[in-house]
Formats: structure tokens, sequence, C-alpha cells
């Protein structure tokens, strides 16, 4: 019934939001399915490296597209758009981890050709006990990757089917897991090139339309930099009593942006599902090359997300400040002029909170400089979903978008809004901004593609540790290909349940949840690659309880400053203050100020995962002959094309550029 | 396989090399500088120019926008790109000169 006036409603104006959405997915959704059908796989080479045979470009397109999840498209500018400067933590960890991966280790681990990481870790470190360690840790940060993800599909699906977010993520995990389980990796990396197509195009469009409207020009980069914008939202911002946008370490201290990025750049660089990517290009010289195209295609969204943050703020504030109430609705589609009467008629909606407010902003018209009065609608659906909350507590009529300080009641921070979820700010400024409803179907068409793409190539890595690494190495060493594949498939099922429960519970904003995953990778997976190549020496017991000391500690730290959102049934409050608390709160030690946020920890993780490695290995006998010299095999290119290293001899062209 | 066989069909490399063992020990040294320079920039632009001279940067302007908020948000994205490519191209020339080319 609901819908159905809806509909009506939409009718004038050609398609409604909603139905171009399910058009858009549905054509999307069985382009990915084509491609993972007619490139299904049989052999488990093909399943985990798409058999070594992937065109540079190409690979970097699919890398991209795995890299950019949820939290890049639609977390991260949400959070830079109320971080303001600080939001740069994410914008450079993200890309320049692909620095360290490019010069660092990419080019190597292709000359090495292996199937995962765990494999590498194994022969370099001549050690099963290693293999385990490392295959234990991949799982680790990837489920706790896509625990995001799943959190980013729910949402996408909470506004288009208007279901709860809890039902989203259901939804979202039924999809991902298919496809996952369908395709394995050369399925994936074609599938990913398109999906990259679909979310660069769904980005770009909201974010041009905006500069258009806001600035002189129509290209994000160029308007950012000559319109005004940042001036007006730096305005109202000193007006509401926050800190101007521009300013930095406003959100953050010195030290935590610091440790923040550090912990992104080399958790990106240590991240197996990124890893992984470059052992299915046909050379090391194409596995460089494709580090460079994938930062470029990444670099397209993220140099236009900043952008986006800024002018969907300005947007938000403006028409979101001093709006009118001019009514309230029940969720059956029930109007009350005041909230008194909606109380006596429906005291179970008023109670739980099931009912939305009807807002007006005041724009001043540009032409006959009135004042006019224009309806806000893109906030109803959000409102029924509960992912914004408004609650006019001085009972004015108006809404008040002045800082308060922030609750629990009240996390967002704003005294007449009192929950606004940061993720949903990509999609929802089509809508904002009033721009036409297909322009909002292909934004969340584009969500989709990011969340769906990064999910299946984590999967894939939990699927390729749990089955390849452990299952099949320790239990059933001469399993056939057709069973290997099954156990991979299997675990596929089993990663998704877990991040299912992590993407419902919420321990945060997906960017946040993902950044810890960052920070995870980086003490544990980082220092022991790196050390594989660059330092000889570096021996089994250095690289264990490097990794060991590496993972427990970031996650005994993240665990116990975090415990009550991670475990909420369990505690309600943290185990244990941030460190150095104590210290930032001293007059003129503003550098340390809150202490060193959980999202920071990885960098101390990585740091100590040297230090023992190091201090170990030395202190131990040194690698094997044998290993000495694979080491110094490593590190030249030449014979990467022999055998062993599965390269596929008919792509051996395709090489490019 | 071609491409094991040792100098069977070496390009035409601007310094000849006595051996393979030399040939990889310089290979790997010239790697090194490369990777020391860049990421020099690398960390320069990052954690330098973004993080902790970004007030000091701020005081001038790009446009309409404050530099330092600038670089922190779009031009160390940019050098960071660069960075890469130009390893990738500079890696070109040292794999040809030292002969360990695939």
């Amino acid at each position: 019934m609901m819908n159905q006036l809806f509909f009506l409603a939409q009718a004038e104006s050609g398609l409604s939001s909603t139905v171009w959405t399910y058009i858009f997915v549905t054509i999307t959704f069985m382009v990915y399915l084509y491609i993972g059908w007619s490139s299904r796989v049989k052999e488990s080479s093909e399943f985990y490296v798409a058999g070594h045979g992937v065109p540079a470009i190409a690979n970097g397109a699919a890398t991209a597209a795995d890299w950019m999840s949820a939290a890049s498209f639609l977390g991260m500018a949400g959070l830079i758009s109320t971080m303001g400067s600080d939001g740069s933590i994410f914008l450079l960890g993200w890309t320049g981890g692909y620095v360290l991966l490019a010069l660092l280790l990419a080019p190597y681990l292709r000359k090495f050709g292996q199937y995962t990481v765990p494999d590498f870790v194994a022969k370099r470190y001549y050690s099963e006990t290693a293999r385990v360690v490392a295959a234990l840790c991949a799982v680790f940060v990837s489920l706790t990757y896509v625990a995001g993800q799943m959190q980013g599909v729910g949402i996408v699906f909470a506004r288009f089917l208007e279901v709860s977010k809890t039902t989203g993520v259901i939804i979202g995990m039924v999809i991902v897991g298919f496809f996952a389980v369908l395709g394995g990796m050369k399925g994936i990396t074609w599938t990913q090139v398109v999906q990259y197509g679909v979310l660069i195009v769904a980005f770009l469009i909201p974010t041009i339309w905006f500069t258009g409207m806001m600035t002189d020009t129509s290209i994000p980069q160029v308007g950012f930099i000559t319109g005004d914008v940042h001036t007006a939202v730096n305005l109202i911002h000193k007006d509401l009593g926050f800190d101007e946008y521009t300013k930095p370490f406003a959100s953050r201290s010195k030290m935590n942006v610091l440790l923040m990025m550090f912990a992104l750049m080399a958790g990106t660089a240590g991240l197996p599902h990124v890893i992984v990517r470059f052992y299915t290009v046909s050379s090391v010289r194409a596995a460089r090359y494709s580090a460079g195209w994938a930062l470029l295609f990444i670099a397209l969204l993220y140099t236009a997300a900043p952008v986006l943050s800024l002018f969907a703020r300005s947007n938000i504030l403006e028409t979101l400040h001093k709006a009118e109430i001019v009514g309230y609705e029940t969720l059956d589609g029930n109007r009350y002029d005041k909230l008194d009467q909606l109380k006596a008629d429906a005291p179970t909606a008023y109670e739980d909170k099931d009912f939305i407010y009807k807002l007006e902003a005041i724009v001043v018209d540009e032409k006959t400089k009135k004042e006019v009065h224009v309806p806000v609608d893109w906030i109803n659906s959000w409102q029924a979903n509960k992912l914004i909350v408004f609650d006019d507590t001085d009972g004015d009529g108006v809404i008040q978008m002045n800082k308060v300080p922030k609750t629990k009641e009240r996390p967002s921070g704003y005294q007449d809004v009192p929950y606004f979820h940061n993720d949903i700010l990509v999609i929802a400024a089509p809508e904002a901004g009033g721009m036409p409803n297909w322009v909002i179907a292909i934004v969340a068409t584009g969500g989709l593609a990011a969340a769906l793409s990064t999910a299946a190539g984590l999967l894939l890595v939990i699927s390729s540790s749990m089955a390849h690494d452990l299952y099949i190495h320790f239990f059933e060493p001469d399993a056939p290909e057709h069973r290997r594949i099954l156990v991979g498939r299997i675990m596929i099922i089993f990663g998704i349940i877990i991040a299912g429960y992590f993407g419902i519970v919420e321990i945060g904003f997906i960017a946040e949840v993902v950044a810890i995953a960052f920070g995870l990778a980086a003490a544990s997976f980082f220092p022991v690659i790196f050390l594989g190549i660059f330092d000889k020496r570096c021996n089994r017991e250095g690289a264990v309880s490097g990794m060991i000391v590496g993972i427990l500690f970031t996650a005994g730290y993240i665990l116990a400053c975090e415990t009550h959102d991670i475990l909420p049934f369990m505690f309600k409050e943290p185990l244990m203050e941030p460190w150095l608390k104590g210290l930032g709160a001293l007059e003129g030690y503003e550098f340390f100020k809150g202490g060193i946020s959980p999202q920071g920890i990885g960098t101390i993780g990585c740091l100590l995962n040297f230090i023992v490695a190091i201090v170990v290995s030395r202190l131990t006998p040194a690698p094997p002959e044998e290993i000495q010299q694979l080491v110094e095999d490593v590190r030249i290119p030449r014979g990467s094309h022999d055998p062993e290293a599965h390269f596929d001899e008919t792509d051996a062209g395709a090489d490019n550029p | 396989m071609p491409e094991d066989q040792p100098d069977s069909s070496a390009p035409s490399s601007s310094s000849p090399e006595p051996t393979g063992g030399a040939q990889n020990i310089g290979y790997w040294k010239a790697n090194l500088r490369l990777i020391i320079i860049l990421l020099s920039i690398w960390a320069f632009v990052s954690f330098g120019c973004s993080v902790l001279w970004i007030e000091w940067l701020n005081k001038f302007k790009i446009g309409t926008l404050p530099l330092g908020f600038w670089i922190a948000q779009q031009g160390a994205i940019y050098v960071f790109v660069i960075l890469i490519f130009v390893y990738a191209l500079a890696m070109d020339h040292y794999d040809r000169k030292f002969n360990v080319k695939e």
C-alpha cells in the first residue's frame, strides 16, 4: 500500500529512485553473473591466482576495485565530511601504502610466485609453524575487513529496499556469498574490472554535478581550489561552534594522525587480499606497473572524495540548520501537525520513535531575493531506518545543528540531530543536492559494486588461508582438485557468517572498522614480508615471534580499549583507557591529546614486530644456505617465467604496457 | 625457456658485466638507492607536508584553498602516483643495464 502510493506520487516526475535502483542493480548483477559463469574455474591455480595471466592495466583496475571497498566509497567521504582536514589520514594512508607496496613488496612477491601470502611466509621462513601463524593472521585481518563491507551493503539495502539495517546485512551476506562461491579468482578478476568501471562512474557523476552546481567549473579537483565553498563551510562551522573545516588536528591529535596514517599505509602494503593480486600478473615488470595503474585508478576516486565531502557538508548544513518542522508522520503514513497529537493517537509509535519529522528548509531565492520554503524529503527514508534521528530538544519547532558534547545518547554532536550515521553521506548526497532519481540509483549501484568486489576478494583470502594453508596442508595433503575447491567454498560461507555478525553488531563506522583491520595487517604481515626480502639474515624464529607479538599486542590493545563495542552483551565499559591519555590532558602536551587511539596502535605493533624479528633472528642460527639463495633469487626479476611459478605461456604477449 | 639461458641474446647493454653475481649485486645496490630516494620524497609529502608542517603551509594559498590542506587532501596523492611510475620506468632501465631482464 505504502509502496503503491509512493510510486503514484512519483509518476509525474519519471521513475522513482527505488525503481531506477532495481533496474541498475539487476543489469549490473546480470553482467557480474555472466562473467562469473563464463570464467568459472575447475583448477585451483585458477581459483586462487587466475593462472598468473592477467595484463597489468586490467590487474590495476581489478586491484583498484578490490581495494576500494564500501569504506572508500561510502565510509570515507562521510568521515572526511565530519573530520574536515583530518580526513587526510584516510586519503593519504590508503594511497601512500601503494608506494610501499610497489617499491618494497609487489615485484618480489610476484617473482616468488606462489598462491598465498602464508605460502611465501612458509617457504621463506622454512617453517610450517610460520605458515599457520600467517594463515591465522590473514583470516583474522580479512574477517575484520569483510565486517566493514557487510555494514556498507546493509546500509545500501536498508535505504532502497526499505528494510532495517540488520535485514540489509543479511541480504548482503547471501548475495556476496553467492558471487564469491561461484567465481574464484579468475571470475573475480574480470568481474572486478567491470565493477571498477561501475563504481568510479557512480562516484564521479554526483561529484561532478555538485562541482558544477557550486563552482564555476565541472572538474571536481579544479573546483576544489577555485571555488569558495570551504570559506562558506568554515563560516557555518564557526557559527555552530565547530572548529573550522580546514583546520588540522581538530578531531585527532598530531600524534594520532601520524600513527593512524602509517598504520593504514603499512596495512595497505600488508593486506593479503591486495598482495595476492600481484601474484596474478604475468611478470615482475607487470607487477610494478600494475601497482602504478592501480593507484592511478584509485586516485581518480580519492581526489574526488574530499571534494564531495566538502560540498555535501555545505549542502547538508545549509538545508538542515534552521529548517522548520512542519509536521510529524508515523511510518504507516498518518500525518500530525503537533507532536502531542501523535503521542495521543499512536503512543507506541511515539515511544519507539517510529515516526519521522517533516522538515522545510528556508532558502533565499537567487532571483527574487525572497525566502522560500522547500520541503526536505531526502531525510524521510533515512529516518524510517533510524540512520538519521531528529529530536527538537528545546521545542521551538526549528532544527538547530549547534555543536553539543558527544554522549552515548547523542553520538553525532549536533543539538537537534542526536544521531547522524556518517556512512549514508555518499548515498544521501545526490538526493540532498536535488539530483535526478537515476543519479541516486547509480550511486547505490556503485556502493554495492564497491562492497561486493572487496568482500569477494577478502572471502577468497579467507577461503585460501583456511582451505589451502590450513586444512589441505595439515589434514588432507593429497586431496583431489575438486575437493580442494569444495573446502575453499565451504570456508567462504563460514567467513560470511562471522563477518555478518560483526556487520550487524557494528563496532564503529565502516571506515573505522576497516582501519582496525589495517592496523592488524600492519602489525603482522608488513614487517615479516619486508624483512623476508630485504634482510637475508632474518630467520624462522624471528619471523614467527615477530608476527605473534605484533598481532597479539595490536589486537589486545584494540580489544581492551573497545571491549564495550566488540562484545556489547558482556561489557558495558572498556577494560582499559588509551595509553598516554593522562599525558595528553596536560597543558602543553596537545601532541598526545586523547592518548594512542586503537586505530593508530598498528604502527606501534608494526614497530614491535620489526624489533622482535630482528633481535630474535640475531640471537638464533642463520637461515639455511638454500633459503639465503632463495632471497638472492627473489631480488632479481630474471627467471620469473619458470614452470613452478605457474606461468601461463599463452598469456605472455598480454604483458603490457 | 629462452629467458633462462644466460647471455644468450643479451640486449645492447651499456655496461658489460663480468659475472652474474657481480651484476646482481650492482643491480640490488642501484635498486636500494632508488628506493631510498623515492621513499624520502614519499615521507616528505605525507608525514612532512601533510602533518608536521601543515599549519605553517596553511598560511599560503593555492587558488582559494590553504596550501597544507590541499597537499594533505590532493597534492600528496598525485605525488604518490608519479613516484610509482618513476620507479617502474627506472627499474626498466636497470633491468636492461644490469641484464637481469625477465
